[in-house]
């Protein structure tokens, strides 16, 4: 008697959800209790909160979106939003409290490189799955990460390529200008062992590094002018990231350095960064990333409806990482259905092979070195805060995890597929385990 | 056949009679645009010009500007004027009825833009607007092409004006120089001219001209010359500039400091919120410029000066709020000042962000401040000179305020010997709070001036606090004009170093500098002397 009165309550309550989520239009009723935690690991206080608040606000219209559709495999998704502070030990903390008492199913999160490599133990030790959405130096392959960013190959190398070619102006003196932490520092020695390799001599390159920060760029302005007045057409690729761009490229138009006449490519400003700034002055300067919110597809423009539907807010601009967060979103849920299960090890071998369409008119794949395919776009600052498109890779660019440009990395390949499993193999000496 | 084909003929000679006489090469050369391909836009450009059309100029601006829009399904170009209306590109008519909403932009990228400066500098050359020209010859100047010589020395043969005369020269001067060719006396006049102009382009192209191939050795001497003469020139305009650096570097750290030299160095308070007071002053200026634009545009122009009495309120009242509800009743523990403010300063920041939102908020530059000119060699931005102006304004009204002023004569006192000054009569209290509302409310105007060279978000006033310490410390605690020579001292030595040692370097190595003279005078460059110092 007693069991059926338990099992008559079951089904009044499931009967009531059930008419509860139908007056919402969702398809099909979630049993109480079945949630599966995502969780998100995005700073929303202190230096970083800047760029990584938007993440987290996507990510939550991303989850929202999915429980409306159904939930992953008959279970909804729930968003475990925890605020690591812009603080690279707190990173590893909250990542492991997200894992251990929270028992996410994966994690979707940091920025900087250095709080990724602050999770990185935790995410190997206990097991789960990272995706990291932001473009970043390489030079890596771990088994729980997925980088859903560009590598240097699939942002900095092409957009090198670009300001080489004639239609970008046939380039042949470089200042490769950044922020004095590894994710510049890197991506300078790739791109300078690359330039070299392409016949430019040690003198055409000057390399400037400025602490986090810098806001007093006169000098360093005035050097690339002077760098730039040698009768070679001079360039600056800019690796300088967060707050010290807004005076970057400020100090550019105060001493009036025209795009036509030294035109800086950047890889960390976005439609984001440009939000605080009047972009008249820096018409015609470049950014080199894999998606611009000014890409018209029908699945970009539906993308940024929903945006500033959930946003509430029709001005909130969209970004490069934001579209990484979608592919990886939707990869990790079709892995999920795929392997059946939300366990990390399955999900993680699903994970490779799956294809997910991206917001430019494409698909982006994740590869077995647990990169994805994308596209490379260069464009130009508008006079709106927008980039037009000036140049775009024919296809889908492949991540060179391992630049093949830097001594200590050229014989190393990443593939997570049976039997190798390895994220450092030396083809080299043919065993698994990096360099030495 | 025969017939048909006559027909044909005939049919297409009619046609051409009835158009406009050069109606089929613009059209041509307007096609162009339509592609959407930046080589064909480059092709139309030179068709246009060559064409002569008279509404070229008018179509080149527009394409410059991003107001070239064409029809993708009719491929004809419009040209948006700038009160938004529609102009036919071939024909210059006013092309009513036409949906904007259907019309595509011409794209550009930099090859375009140079190319369009290039062209449109050689109908500016001409013109009779004397700006246009100057301008067009500085263009010439920077982009040295043989092919414009004849162009130049035209409008050299026309032209009146001393100051566009002598431009056109030193342009003629680098075509000549780095096209290496033409007679050796008209060489040696090119190098005369560049000497004379003596900066870093012109060192350039008198190097081209001695490395050509055909250059006599009477051409490589003087060539040789000038480029050591104009290199000594150089060397001299870039130690000033590094001093005019280093004035402005050094101003902005005074400003920040200046305050903190009153509520740190005068009264001995702590304060790790002053960078958060600084923070104040620029949302307030951020705040001041939205109200100003929604319902005051005419003035938006003067909305920064009326910002900074505005942050000094504002920042001054929060000041004298944390001075009255935690700082008085820590004087004399050090200890816990320091960690109450610095509380005090992230409980402020996060609140901004919270009201505000983390990303930037964009202030805009009035015009007086915008832009750049050259002083001889150097090279001043205009932002920067009103930022060391306004610098020296506000200490000396601070000077003023504490020499001069009642209120500054009772805040000397209670510095000097709390004890004596109150057995006068005077209220110890109430002059504390308004010393601190007095330093909080500088740091206040000094995010006036901050606003316009740095971000506005909530940790503006995070990258300042340290350098505030910093410069009150070296100054000497308690001493204005310590704090004065300190903050240039260190930002003069900061862009000397720069050059050398890059701009991390340059930062520890000033680090290390202050270290190591604290250690030697631990009060400071200039140290108070007497009581106080006891006290």
């Amino acid at each position: 008697m007693d069991r059926f009165a338990m099992n008559r309550r079951q089904a009044l309550l499931g009967a009531s959800a059930l008419a509860a989520t139908a007056t919402l239009g969702a398809p099909r009723a979630f049993a109480a209790g079945e949630t599966v935690k995502v969780g998100v690991l995005h700073s929303l206080s202190g230096t970083m909160a800047i760029s990584e608040t938007t993440l987290k606000d996507v990510m939550l219209m991303l989850i929202d979106e999915q429980n409306k559709k159904g939930g992953v495999l008959g279970q909804k998704l729930e968003a475990v939003v925890v605020d690591p502070a812009s603080n690279w030990p707190l990173f590893a903390e909250k990542a492991r409290g997200l894992i251990s008492q929270d028992k996410v199913a994966a994690c979707f999160g940091c920025w900087t490189s250095v709080s990724r490599k602050s999770v990185l133990p935790v995410f190997k030790e206990l097991d789960n799955i990272l995706f990291y959405p932001v473009q970043y130096e390489g030079e890596e392959c771990e088994r729980n990460v997925f980088y859903t960013g560009a590598a240097p190959n699939q942002q900095a190398i092409p957009a090198v390529d670009y300001l080489m070619s004639a239609d970008g102006g046939a380039v042949k003196r470089w200042v490769l200008a950044g922020t004095d932490y590894v994710y510049p520092r890197t991506t300078n020695k790739i791109l300078e062992a690359y330039l070299k390799l392409k016949g430019v001599a040690a003198e055409d390159i000057m390399i400037n590094y400025t602490p986090f920060g810098q806001s007093d760029w006169q000098t360093i302005v005035s050097d690339i002018k002077k760098f730039g007045s040698a009768g070679k057409k001079t360039a600056v690729v800019s690796t300088i990231n967060g707050d010290a761009n807004v005076p970057f490229y400020k100090e550019l138009g105060n001493q009036n350095i025209k795009a036509t006449d030294i035109p800086v490519v950047a890889f960390s400003v976005g439609e984001e960064e440009l939000a605080g700034m009047d972009t008249k002055p820096l018409v015609g300067h470049l950014t080199a990333w894999n998606y611009f919110e000014s890409i018209d597809t029908p699945e970009n423009k539906s993308f940024i409806d929903r945006w500033h539907a959930f946003t509430k807010n029709p001005k909130r601009t969209t970004n490069d990482p934001m579209e990484a967060h979608y592919i990886g979103f939707n990869a990790w849920v079709k892995a999920v259905e795929k392997a059946g299960t939300f366990k990390a090890d399955p999900v993680i071998d699903a994970l490779i092979g799956v294809s997910v369409p991206n917001l430019s008119g494409g698909f982006s794949t994740v590869m077995p070195n647990h990169h994805i395919t994308k596209p490379v776009y260069i464009g130009e600052i508008g006079a709106d805060g927008q980039m037009n498109t000036v140049w775009q890779t024919p296809g889908l660019v492949v991540a060179q995890e391992w630049s093949p440009y830097l001594e200590g990395s050229k014989d190393l390949i990443g593939d997570w597929r049976k039997p190798m499993s390895c994220g450092n193999y030396n083809v080299k000496l043919g065993k698994c385990g990096g360099a030495a | 056949m025969p017939r048909t084909a006559i027909v044909a003929a005939l049919l297409a000679l009619l046609c051409a009679a009835a158009a406009p006489a050069h109606a089929a090469p613009v059209d041509d050369a307007l096609a162009h645009f339509t592609a959407d391909k930046f080589p064909e836009t480059d092709r139309g450009i030179d068709e246009l010009v060559a064409s002569g059309a008279p509404t070229a100029p008018a179509v080149l601006g527009a394409l410059g500007d991003g107001r070239l829009l064409f029809d993708p399904g009719s491929h004809r170009v419009y040209y948006a004027e700038a009160s938004g209306a529609l102009d036919d590109a071939a024909t210059g008519a006013r092309a009513d009825g036409v949906a904007q909403g259907a019309l595509k932009k011409v794209r550009l990228n930099n090859g375009i833009r140079s190319k369009l400066a290039a062209a449109l500098g050689g109908l500016d050359l001409l013109s009779p607007d004397r700006a246009k020209r100057l301008a067009a010859a500085d263009t010439a100047f920077h982009t040295p092409d043989p092919k414009s010589l004849a162009a130049i020395d035209a409008a050299l043969g026309r032209e009146t004006d001393p100051a566009a005369k002598a431009a056109l020269l030193q342009a003629r001067a680098a075509v000549v120089a780095t096209s290496g060719a033409g007679p050796e006396a008209d060489r040696l006049g090119a190098i005369a001219t560049l000497t004379a102009r003596g900066d870093g382009d012109a060192l350039n192209y008198v190097n081209q001209a001695a490395a050509a191939p055909d250059a006599s050795p009477a051409v490589k001497n003087a060539a040789s010359a000038a480029a050591s003469s104009i290199r000594f020139t150089l060397s001299l305009w870039q130690a000033l500039q590094n001093a005019w650096y280093g004035l402005s570097l050094g101003s902005v750290l005074l400003l920040a400091a200046i305050g903190l030299a009153i509520t740190f160095g005068v009264m001995g308070v702590i304060n790790m919120a002053h960078g958060e007071m600084v923070m104040i002053g620029a949302y307030t200026t951020y705040l001041l410029q939205d109200l100003v634009a929604a319902h005051a545009p005419a003035w938006s122009e003067a909305s920064l000066p009326i910002a900074v009495p505005a942050a000094f309120l504002v920042a001054g009242a929060i000041g004298v709020g944390i001075e009255r509800t935690v700082i008085r009743f820590l004087y004399g523990r050090p200890l816990e000042t320091l960690l109450a403010t610095w509380g005090v300063s992230l409980i402020l920041q996060q609140a901004v962000r919270t009201a505000f939102g983390p990303d930037n908020r964009p202030v805009s530059a009035p015009r007086f401040m915008a832009g750049s000119f050259h002083l001889g060699g150097l090279e001043i931005t205009a932002g920067r000179m009103w930022i060391v102006v306004f610098t020296l304004a506000v200490f000396a009204a601070l000077q003023v305020v504490l020499r001069a002023t009642p209120f500054g004569l009772r805040m000397r006192a209670v510095t000097q010997n709390r004890r004596m000054a109150s057995a006068m009569g005077i209220s110890t209290g109430r002059i504390d709070a308004l010393a601190f509302g007095l330093g909080s409310g500088i740091a206040g105007i000094a995010g006036v001036a901050l606003s316009q060279i740095d971000n506005v978000s909530p940790n503006l006033g995070q990258s300042y606090i340290i350098d505030s310490f910093m410069v009150v410390v070296f100054g000497g605690v308690g001493n204005l004009w310590g704090t004065l020579v300190a903050a240039l001292g260190l930002g003069i030595a900061d862009k000397f170093l720069e050059p050398f040692a890059g701009a991390v370097l340059a930062k520890i190595a000033i680090l290390v500098f202050i270290v190591l003279f604290i250690q030697k005078r631990p009060r400071g460059l200039f140290a108070l002397k007497g009581r106080a110092v006891e006290a």
